[in-house]
């Protein structure tokens, strides 16, 4: 121990110091993180050279050379030597067919009070702070739909019209989508919870339908249930029942994406350490109590990402209905590519990128909510 | 104090804690266990009157905590019968329910619910198990929470706790459904020894109020101090049981002796 005389030992606090510039602040992180070392500024340089070569053709096209007003094709025309921007003049004039489809247009104030309503629910029931959850959740799940479907659908009481029907193949664009993505979505949810749980219980009877459910509907292509739902189930029927299409498609993606969310879930509730049952049970909590209070309230935090991704895929997967006959968002626009009166050369530029920002509006939304919700929910016990 | 006089402290301090007589609180009788073809738990008699406080202790993997989980059911057995209050385990799940009713336990590793603030985890049980209204659940978790010395933490949320605060709650949590019998399964091994203190002394707190307790745990200085009754558990069997001092000082059997040895003197 010769060497603790040499120790140094303080006799006074050493002063706090502000960190060197270099580490702090734009320039810091750009050096730490862009510019660290040879092989990273290289990577920096081609990164923004790509960046660029993609980012600014784009702004050019739907911004710059974009033609935003007109009555038909001649002003979407490309004009002598420019090349042709985007027509957004053609979807200013189709605006109506992409969110209503074939809707008739003097009931569309009825598509609008469904569309209002929706988000007016739904915007404080996604806000942690505004109160009144149980009611408004109520109202979400309860009241919504079966206002909303005697909206959409119309409503004869004793041969008497209220609201003229409206038959489900007039509905088309962002309504069809809407419709089918929130159903889906909505309940998915808890049919795939019971589906989780029912694969885990004990009792084999359960075990097993549940098992073989999961596995049936996820083993299936989507594209295959919706072409069963519509071709082949009206064979099986007897004569004269008919089901709606759509109905049929509802209940189609909604068993289809159970299946993914049973496993999404299941994946939860493995992560749920066996001590918080226990915990549970030590309390004299009964099965659902414990389900509900303890072991699905962190279970379904764990897999929010995961849930979020199967009801992003059930959004994206709607434009599939196009291959039964329906048009959704997607379909409508294609539909209106055969119309004369727009043909130019942007015009299916310009209905794709208008396809795909609506989609990209709604899915990064989920996205970004589903992020809000983790952050929200995180009660500091990952430490 | 020379060795005699703590002795008579002990003494002192056990005599306070009543035994009754006739009120058995748990009694186990012939109790077997298999885990597939593991015979974890053989031929098991315990009886256990009210107001006893038995620390359990034993190598890892005798059953110690197995035997313990049988009492509230968390584990099942397979032959004998366990009578917890007066009442029978069956698969008889309303039995099974009013006796984990009656039976609080704290675990190795706290189990308290993470998602749910303390005042949350304290009020859970009494206002789903009993029904008791919420004000009520709260001022009651209050109570117990000023008795484990936490009140202040009420509003947090475990993960922001330490492990003998965690630890405490858990004890509250426990209390707070007015149990009759409680159990502790280890409850200071996850704990640092300044924690371990603070959790010990709860504990001998609820001891000298007379609640029956069932510790598994190798704080011998607390089995000496609280405890009425050691009991040593090998390889699935009660092999040894005494009272503090004899067990202590004099054990009868082989394996006790190695066991106390190593525990004693490291």
């Amino acid at each position: 121990m010769a060497n603790l005389d040499i120790a140094q030992v303080r006799t006074e606090e050493a002063p706090k110091l502000p960190a060197p510039v270099s580490t702090t602040g734009v320039i810091g992180w750009m050096r730490q993180n862009l510019f660290s070392s040879i092989g990273n500024t290289v990577l920096t340089v081609i990164g923004i050279y790509i960046a660029y070569s993609l980012i600014a053709p784009f702004i050019q096209f739907a911004l710059i050379d974009a033609v935003w007003t007109g009555e038909n094709r001649e002003a979407c025309l490309p004009k002598d030597g420019q090349h042709a921007g985007a027509c957004w003049a053609y979807v200013k004039a189709y605006f109506p067919q992409f969110i209503y489809g074939r809707y008739p247009t003097e009931e569309v104030w009825r598509v609008n009070i469904v569309y209002f309503l929706f988000a007016a629910l739904l915007i404080p029931l996604a806000m942690p702070s505004a109160p009144f959850k149980r009611t408004n959740a109520l109202l979400f799940l309860v009241v919504f739909p079966i206002i909303a479907y005697f909206l959409l659908t119309g409503l004869v009481i004793g041969g008497n019209v209220i609201l003229p029907v409206v038959e489900t193949a007039q509905w088309g664009g962002l309504l069809v989508t809407l419709v089918i993505a929130v159903t889906g979505i909505v309940a998915s949810l808890p049919l795939g919870i019971a589906l989780a749980l029912g694969r885990r219980s004990k009792m084999p009877i359960i075990k097993l339908v549940s098992v073989i459910f999961i596995e049936f509907w996820r083993g299936v292509p989507l594209i295959t249930v919706l072409f069963m739902s519509s071709v082949m189930l009206p064979l099986f029927l007897p004569e004269g029942v008919t089901f709606d299409k759509l109905l049929r498609v509802l209940i189609g993606v909604t068993l289809f994406s159970a299946a993914y969310m049973a496993e999404v879930v299941r994946g939860g509730l493995q992560a749920i350490p066996k001590g918080q049952y226990e915990g549970a049970m030590a309390l004299g909590l009964r099965f659902w109590p414990m389900m509900y209070l303890i072991i699905l309230p962190q279970a379904l935090k764990l897999v929010i990402p995961g849930i979020v991704n199967t009801f992003i895929g059930l959004f994206k997967d709607t434009t599939l209905v196009l291959i039964v006959g329906m048009f959704d968002l997607l379909g409508q626009i294609q539909s209106s590519f055969t119309d004369p009166t727009w043909s130019t050369p942007s015009q299916g530029h310009t209905g794709y990128l208008f396809a795909a920002i609506v989609f990209f509006v709604f899915c990064f939304g989920m996205s970004r909510y589903s992020i809000f919700m983790e952050h929200k929910l995180h009660t500091g016990h990952k430490r | 104090m020379t060795e005699n006089a703590v002795r008579d402290d002990l003494a002192a301090d056990r005599s306070r804690m009543q035994i009754s007589e006739t009120d058995v609180a748990v009694e186990i009788t012939n109790m077997n266990k298999w885990y597939g073809d593991f015979h974890v738990l053989r031929d098991i008699n315990l009886k256990v009157m009210r107001g006893e406080r038995i620390v359990i202790c034993g190598p890892s993997g005798s059953g110690k905590s197995t035997m313990i989980r049988c009492i509230n059911r968390l584990e099942e057995h397979q032959k004998g019968n366990i009578v917890v209050d007066g009442i029978e385990l069956t698969d008889d799940l309303k039995k099974i329910d009013e006796i984990r009713r009656e039976v609080g336990m704290c675990f190795q590793h706290f189990n308290l619910f993470p998602h749910l603030t303390i005042l949350e985890n304290c009020t859970l049980a009494p206002i789903w198990v009993r029904k008791m209204p919420k004000k009520e659940a709260e001022e009651v978790a209050m109570h117990y929470l000023e008795r484990v010395k936490i009140p202040e933490q009420a509003l947090k949320y475990p993960g922001q706790l330490s492990g003998g605060q965690q630890q405490r709650v858990a004890i509250a949590r426990s209390l707070c459904m007015n149990p009759k019998i409680m159990l502790f399964d280890e409850p200071t091994s996850a704990l640092d020894p300044e924690m371990i203190k603070e959790v010990l002394d709860v504990m001998v707190g609820l001891a000298e109020e007379g609640m029956t307790m069932l510790c598994v745990t190798h704080e011998m200085g607390f089995a000496r101090k609280v405890a009425n009754r050691v009991i040593f558990m090998d390889a699935g069997q009660i092999v040894e049981q005494n009272e503090p001092e004899p067990f202590f000082t004099n054990p009868q059997h082989e394996r006790t002796k190695l066991f106390l040895s190593q525990i004693l003197h490291h």
